[in-house]
C-alpha cells in the first residue's frame, strides 16, 4: 500500500491523475451547505446535551464499587436530598457516576459519606463536583469571546502571510464549517458536552487552520506567477495544488488521528467517561471534518472568492478565450477536465519550448 | 568536511547543548533536593480539591473589579490557607476567576475559609505593643519597670515602657493628613520625621490601660455608640486576654483571623511593622471608602518631596464620619491618636492623626516606597469593594481516580506513539525512523521542559495537559510529513537527493513556520482567555508547537542533510523511502546527459529488477544517455503490445512492470520543467 500511495502521489504530483475538486466546487458547496443546514437544524431543534458543568448541579464518581446497581445511590439520595432525581450510570467496569441537580454543601458532605457507606468504599476515594448554575454560562461566554478574538487574529495573520484577505476569509469559513459540523454531530448523537469537549472544539480551530494553511501554502506556490502564462487558469493551478497535497493531507490525518483514536479507545474502554474521552471524541470528529474541509471546502472556496479579483478574472477570461480560439492547447483527462501538465503524455517539448529564432 | 555537513553538525551540537543544559539544570535541582525528576501533577491527576470562585459585586456598586483587586483577594486567600496549615495550596487567577487548589481532601472549615469574604474596618488604636504573647502580669511588669534595651529611638526616658519594637517603629508612625493641606503636614513631617510614639504619653497610657484592665472594666462595660471609641473602657478582660495571648511572631495570625465583633474592642497584628495592636470598636468600614490611590507626594507648589503617599477618598457619609473621628483623635496622645485599618483580621496600617481632616479626602504618608504605597492603596481599594466571592465550582478528585486517569493517559499516549511509528515506517520506510527519532527527541525535550517548569515556576501537569501532549504527537509528526513529502516532490522533479533536501527545506520551512504560528496563536488565545482545564491544554499545545519548531530545525533537517550524503539514501535504496524508482523516476540524472540508475540488487528478482531488464539496462551505470534508455523502453513497449495475450497469460508480473515503467517514463517527460531531460530531444530527432 505504501508504494501504491507513493505512486498515486507521483501521478497526483505530475498532474497525471487529477481530481477536479475545484472544478466541481459547486457540488462540494452543496454538500457542505446541506450538512450545515442539517447541523443548524439539529442544534436548534434538539439542542446539545449539556453536562452539569454548564447546567449546574452535582456529580459524584464512586470508583471500584462491588456492585454497579443504582439502588444504593438512589436510596442515599432519596434520604439526604429528597426531590432530587439522581441519574446513575456505570463508567468503565466498576465505577459509578451519580448526577444530581443543585444541592447545598451540607447535603454534599452527607451524601459523600452516605455513598461511601452504600457502596462500601472509603470516603476519600469518592470524587465529587459541585457546580454553580451560572458557571457554565460564564465559561461559555468566555469561550465565545476567545473564539471571536482568535478569529480576528487569524484573519489578520493569514491575510498578512498570504497577502490576500480572501484566503483568510476562506480559511475562516472552512473553520466555522468544521466547528458547526462537529457541534452538529454532538447534538445529533446526544454526546454530553463537558468543558473537556469544549477544549476539544477549540483545538479543532487550531488543527483545522493548521491543515488549511498547509494546503494554501501549496496553492500560493503554484499560483504565484499565474499571470506569466496563459495556458492555465488560476482555478486549474489551485486544483493541482490540492491534488499535490492530497497524499500529505491523508498521511497527516492518519498520523494525527492515530493518537486521538488511541485516547478515545482507552478513554471509553478503560475509564468510561472523563476528560480524556471527551477531548478525544471532539478531536476525532473535528480532525476528520477538518481534513475534509481543507481539501473540499477551503480551497474551492478560496478560488470562488478570488475569482472575483479583477486581475484573476481578466486572466481567466483571457486563458479561456485563447483556448477557445485554439491558440493554446491543453491536455485533458478522460472526463474532459483540464489537466495541468504536458500536452501528450510522454512528450517533452524540448527545444520547442525555447523561444523561436526569428527568420531572416 | 563540507559546508553543509558542518552546519548540520553545528545544529546537532546546539541541540545536544540545549539538552545538556536542560537536564543538567534539572539534575542539579534534584541533587540539591529542590527539584524532582518527575513533573508535578495537577489536582485532577494527584487528587485534591479545586474551588473556583468568582468575585461578585453587590448590586448598585459603582466600582469595578480590577486585576489588582483579584490579586488582593488571592493574597488574602493565600494568607488564610497558609495560616490554616494546608501545605502546597495553589491559588491563582484565571480570567475573572480565582482558582483555589488544595491537595488531599480538606475539611469543610478550610473550604469555608476560602470563600469567606474579606472586610475592611477602621478602628481607633488603644494600645500598641510587643509582638510576642504576654500574660497580663508580664505586660504590666514590662510596661512599668523594664526599659526595652534595643529601643534606641526612644531610649532617653529610662522609664520608657513602650513595648514597641524599635526597628520598625518609624513605619508605625505614618501620618494621615487631609489631602488638601498636604503641604503643611508634608513640611511638618519632613521637619520632624515620623515622631516616634512619645515615651511619656505611652507610659501614661499603659498605666491607664493597666488600671482599666485591673479594676474599672468590670464595673463599666462599654456601650457601642455611646462610649467614646477611643476610651480604654473598650479594653475589657476579654480583649485584654485576647491581646495578651496574641502572638504576632506567628504567621498564623496574619490570615484567616476572625474580624471580631465590630461593636467591641479587638486586637490584631500589624502586617506593616509586626506590632500587636489593641483597638476600639469599628468606626468606619470599607463601605465608607470610595477608592484609594498611591503616588509620589507633592508639595502645594507641585514639587516632588521624594516620597510616596496613599490617598484615601471617602464617600460623603464616610468623609463626614472621618471628619469627626479625626477631630477627636488629633487631640489624643500617642498611640491613641492613631487609627488602625484592619483588613481580614490584619492591621495593614495605623497612621496617626495630627489634625482634623475634613473634606472626605485624606493622605497617608510616612516612609513609603513606591511599592509599599501601591500595596497599601490596593489593599484599601480592595477593602472598599462591596465584593463577595461566589463558589462556582467545588470539585473533589480522589487520588484513585486521578491515578487511573494518568495511567490510562500514559497507555493511550504510548499506543498512539507506537501506531504513529508503525505508520511512518510503513509509509516512509527508513525515513520513518527519522520521524521516530524526531518524535523521541521532541518527547524528551517536552518532558525536560515540563519537569524544569514544574520545579522553577510550579507548573503542574493536568489531565487536559496530558491530552494536549498526546494530540501533539500527531501535529508534531505532521511537520516531518510536510518536509518529507516536499523532499519526495523535489525528487519527482528530478533533483538529486542533496539538492532535493535543500530545495524541499526552503519550501517546507515556510509552511511549517506558518502553520506552527497559527497553532501557537490558537494555543496563546486559549491560554489567555480560558479557565481551568482549557489552560492546561493550551499550555502543552503551545509548548509542543515551539518544541516542534526546535526539533525540525535542530534535528530533523540536519539529520536529513547528513543522511542525504549517505550511500543508502542518496542512491535511493528501496527501503530508504526515497527510492526515485518508487517516486516515478527509474534513474537519477547525473549531468551531461548521463544517468545513474540504482544499483541492481543481486539475488532479488523483484519488480524493480524486472523493470531494468525490460528497459534493456541490466547493467548499472551502462553509460546510456537518457534518450537511449527511452528509445529502448519504447521498443520494449511496442513488443509487449504486439503480443499482449501471450504476455498477459504467461508473465503477469513482467507486463505490469512494463506498463509501470512506461507510465514512469511518460511522467518524467510530462512533468519535467527543470531542463535536465532536455537532452532527450537529441535522441528523438
Amino acid at each position: 500500500m505504501a508504494s501504491n500511495l507513493a505512486q498515486w502521489g507521483n501521478k497526483l504530483h505530475s498532474g497525471e491523475t487529477t481530481y477536479s475538486i475545484v472544478g466541481n466546487r459547486k457540488r462540494w458547496f452543496m454538500v457542505s451547505a446541506v450538512l450545515m443546514l442539517i447541523s443548524i437544524g439539529i442544534l436548534v431543534g434538539k439542542g446539545l446535551n449539556l453536562g452539569i458543568d454548564f447546567t449546574g448541579g452535582a456529580q459524584y464518581v464512586v470508583p471500584n464499587v462491588e456492585t454497579t446497581s443504582p439502588e444504593p445511590a438512589e436510596e442515599a439520595v432519596a434520604e439526604i436530598a429528597p426531590g432530587q432525581e439522581p441519574r446513575v450510570t456505570t463508567l468503565g467496569e466498576n465505577d459509578i457516576r451519580v448526577q444530581l441537580g443543585e444541592i447545598t454543601s451540607e447535603q454534599q458532605q452527607e451524601l459523600t459519606t452516605a455513598l461511601a457507606d452504600a457502596y462500601g468504599v472509603d470516603e476519600s476515594t469518592i470524587s465529587f463536583d459541585q457546580i454553580g448554575p451560572t458557571w457554565g454560562a460564564a465559561v461559555g461566554q468566555q469561550a465565545l469571546q476567545g473564539l471571536v478574538i482568535f478569529l480576528l487574529l487569524v484573519f489578520v495573520v493569514i491575510s498578512v502571510y498570504f497577502r490576500a484577505w480572501r484566503m483568510a476569509a476562506a480559511a475562516i469559513i472552512a473553520l466555522i464549517h468544521d466547528l458547526l459540523f462537529t457541534v452538529g454531530i454532538y447534538a445529533l448523537s446526544g454526546f454530553e458536552v463537558t468543558p473537556a469537549s469544549v477544549i476539544g472544539f477549540l483545538t479543532i480551530l487550531g488543527y483545522s487552520l493548521y491543515d488549511t494553511v498547509v494546503v494554501f501554502d501549496k496553492v500560493n506556490e503554484n499560483t504565484r506567477h499565474f499571470d506569466s502564462q496563459v495556458r492555465y487558469t488560476y482555478a486549474e493551478l489551485a486544483n493541482l495544488a490540492v491534488n499535490q497535497t492530497l497524499v500529505r493531507s491523508i498521511n497527516t490525518s492518519v498520523v494525527a488521528l492515530l493518537p486521538v483514536s488511541s485516547i478515545l479507545f482507552i478513554g471509553s474502554y478503560l475509564l468510561g467517561a472523563g476528560t480524556l474521552k471527551d477531548i478525544a471524541l471532539a478531536l476525532f470528529i473535528g480532525m476528520a471534518v477538518g481534513t475534509y474541509s481543507s481539501i473540499f471546502v477551503a480551497t474551492p472556496l478560496e478560488v470562488a472568492l478570488r475569482a472575483r479579483e479583477p486581475k484573476i478574472a481578466a486572466h481567466t477570461k483571457k486563458v479561456l478565450e485563447l483556448r477557445e480560439s485554439g491558440e493554446t492547447e491543453v491536455a485533458r483527462t478522460e472526463d474532459g477536465s483540464v489537466r495541468v501538465g504536458a500536452l501528450k503524455p510522454g512528450e517533452h517539448k524540448g527545444q520547442g519550448a525555447q523561444p523561436k529564432r526569428k527568420r531572416k | 568536511m563540507s559546508k553543509v555537513t558542518k552546519s548540520a553538525r553545528k545544529a546537532l551540537i546546539g541541540l545536544a547543548a540545549i539538552f545538556v543544559v536542560m537536564y543538567g539544570a534539572l539534575a542539579a535541582g534534584v541533587l540539591t533536593g529542590s527539584a524532582s525528576w518527575t513533573p508535578g501533577l495537577a489536582l485532577d491527576l494527584a487528587g485534591g480539591r479545586q474551588i473556583i470562585l468568582t468575585p461578585v459585586l453587590e448590586e448598585g456598586a459603582s466600582q469595578e473589579i480590577e486585576q489588582s483587586d483579584l490579586d488582593q483577594a488571592v493574597e488574602i486567600i493565600r494568607m488564610r490557607v497558609d495560616a490554616s496549615g494546608v501545605a502546597e495550596a495553589e491559588i491563582t487567577t484565571q480570567g475573572n476567576n480565582i482558582v483555589v487548589a488544595l491537595p488531599g481532601s480538606p475539611d469543610q472549615s478550610t473550604v469555608d475559609l476560602v470563600a469567606q469574604s474579606a472586610q475592611l474596618q477602621f478602628r481607633p488604636v488603644l494600645v500598641v505593643g510587643d509582638p510576642s504573647p504576654t500574660t497580663v502580669d508580664e505586660a504590666q511588669t514590662d510596661a512599668t519597670t523594664e526599659p526595652v534595651p534595643e529601643d534606641s529611638e526612644s531610649a532617653e526616658p529610662v522609664e520608657s515602657a513602650t513595648p514597641t519594637p524599635s526597628p520598625s517603629a518609624s513605619t508605625a508612625s505614618n501620618v494621615i493628613t487631609s489631602a488638601d493641606t498636604a503641604v503643611a503636614t508634608a513640611t511638618d513631617a519632613s521637619a520632624s520625621p515620623s515622631p516616634s510614639p512619645s515615651a511619656v504619653t505611652t507610659e501614661g497610657l499603659i498605666a491607664t490601660q493597666d488600671d482599666d484592665a485591673a479594676e474599672d472594666t468590670t464595673s463599666t462595660a462599654p456601650v457601642y455608640g455611646e462610649t467614646d471609641p477611643s476610651s480604654f473602657e473598650w479594653l475589657t478582660p476579654e480583649v485584654q486576654a485576647e491581646y495578651s495571648a496574641l502572638d504576632c511572631l506567628n504567621g498564623e495570625n496574619y490570615g484567616g483571623r476572625s474580624m471580631g465583633n465590630p461593636e467591641t474592642g479587638y486586637s490584631a497584628c500589624s502586617s506593616a511593622d509586626f506590632q500587636k495592636i489593641a483597638m476600639g470598636p469599628v468606626e468606619l468600614t470599607g463601605d465608607d471608602i470610595e477608592t484609594a490611590t498611591s503616588g509620589p507626594r507633592m508639595t502645594q507648589q507641585g514639587t516632588l518631596t521624594g516620597d510616596y503617599e496613599v490617598r484615601l477618598d471617602f464617600t460623603d457619609e464616610g468623609g463626614a464620619k472621618f471628619d469627626e473621628i479625626s477631630q477627636r483623635l488629633a487631640t489624643l496622645e500617642s498611640p491613641r491618636n492613631q487609627f488602625a485599618v484592619v483588613l481580614d483580621g490584619v492591621v495593614i496600617s495605623h497612621p496617626q492623626v495630627e489634625q482634623r481632616i475634613p473634606g472626605g479626602e485624606a493622605s497617608i504618608s510616612g516612609n513609603f516606597t513606591q511599592e509599599s504605597a501601591e500595596q497599601l492603596a490596593n489593599q484599601l481599594k480592595f477593602g472598599a469593594l462591596p465584593m463577595s466571592l461566589e463558589v462556582q465550582s467545588n470539585q473533589q478528585i480522589s487520588a484513585t481516580i486521578g491515578e487511573d486517569q494518568l495511567q490510562a493517559g500514559l497507555i493511550a499516549g504510548l499506543i498512539g506513539l507506537i501506531l504513529v511509528v508503525i505508520y511512518s515506517i510503513f509509509q516512509y520506510r527508513a525515513l520513518g525512523l527519522v520521524t521516530v527519532g524526531s518524535l523521541l527527541i521532541a518527547g524528551a525535550a517536552t518532558y525536560g521542559i515540563i519537569a524544569l517548569m514544574s520545579w522553577l515556576i510550579g507548573y503542574r501537569l493536568s489531565l487536559a495537559g496530558v491530552a494536549g501532549l498526546i494530540v501533539a504527537i500527531g501535529i508534531t509528526a505532521d511537520s516531518f510529513i510536510v518536509y518529507f513529502e516536499r523532499i519526495r516532490d523535489e525528487l519527482r522533479e528530478g533533483r538529486s537527493l542533496p539538492s532535493a533536501v535543500d530545495h524541499a527545506w526552503r519550501r517546507a520551512r515556510r509552511t511549517i513556520l506558518a502553520s506552527d504560528a497559527i497553532s501557537l496563536l490558537a494555543a496563546g488565545t486559549l491560554y489567555f482567555l480560558a479557565v481551568g482545564g482549557v489552560r492546561g491544554f493550551a499550555f502543552t499545545l503551545g509548548l509542543t508547537t515551539l518544541i516542534d519548531v526546535l526539533v525540525v530545525f535542530l534535528f530533523t533537517h540536519p539529520v536529513m542533510m547528513l543522511l542525504a550524503r549517505t550511500k543508502f539514501f542518496a542512491e535511493g535504496h528501496k527501503w530508504s523511502g526515497l527510492d526515485p524508482r518508487q517516486l516515478g523516476r527509474e534513474a537519477m540524472y547525473k549531468g551531461r546527459g548521463r544517468v545513474k540508475s540504482t544499483p541492481s540488487r543481486v539475488g532479488k528478482a523483484d519488480g524493480s529488477g524486472v523493470e531494468e531488464s525490460v528497459g534493456g539496462t541490466d547493467a548499472p551505470s551502462d553509460g546510456l544517455t537518457l534518450a537511449e534508455r527511452k528509445a529502448a523502453k519504447r521498443r520494449a513497449e511496442a513488443e509487449a503490445a504486439a503480443a499482449p495475450a501471450a504476455v498477459a497469460t504467461a508473465v503477469d508480473d513482467d507486463d505490469k512492470a512494463a506498463s509501470d515503467s512506461a507510465a514512469d517514463a511518460a511522467d518524467e517527460d510530462g512533468n519535467d520543467d527543470d531542463g535536465d531531460a532536455d537532452t532527450s530531444k537529441e535522441g528523438k530527432e
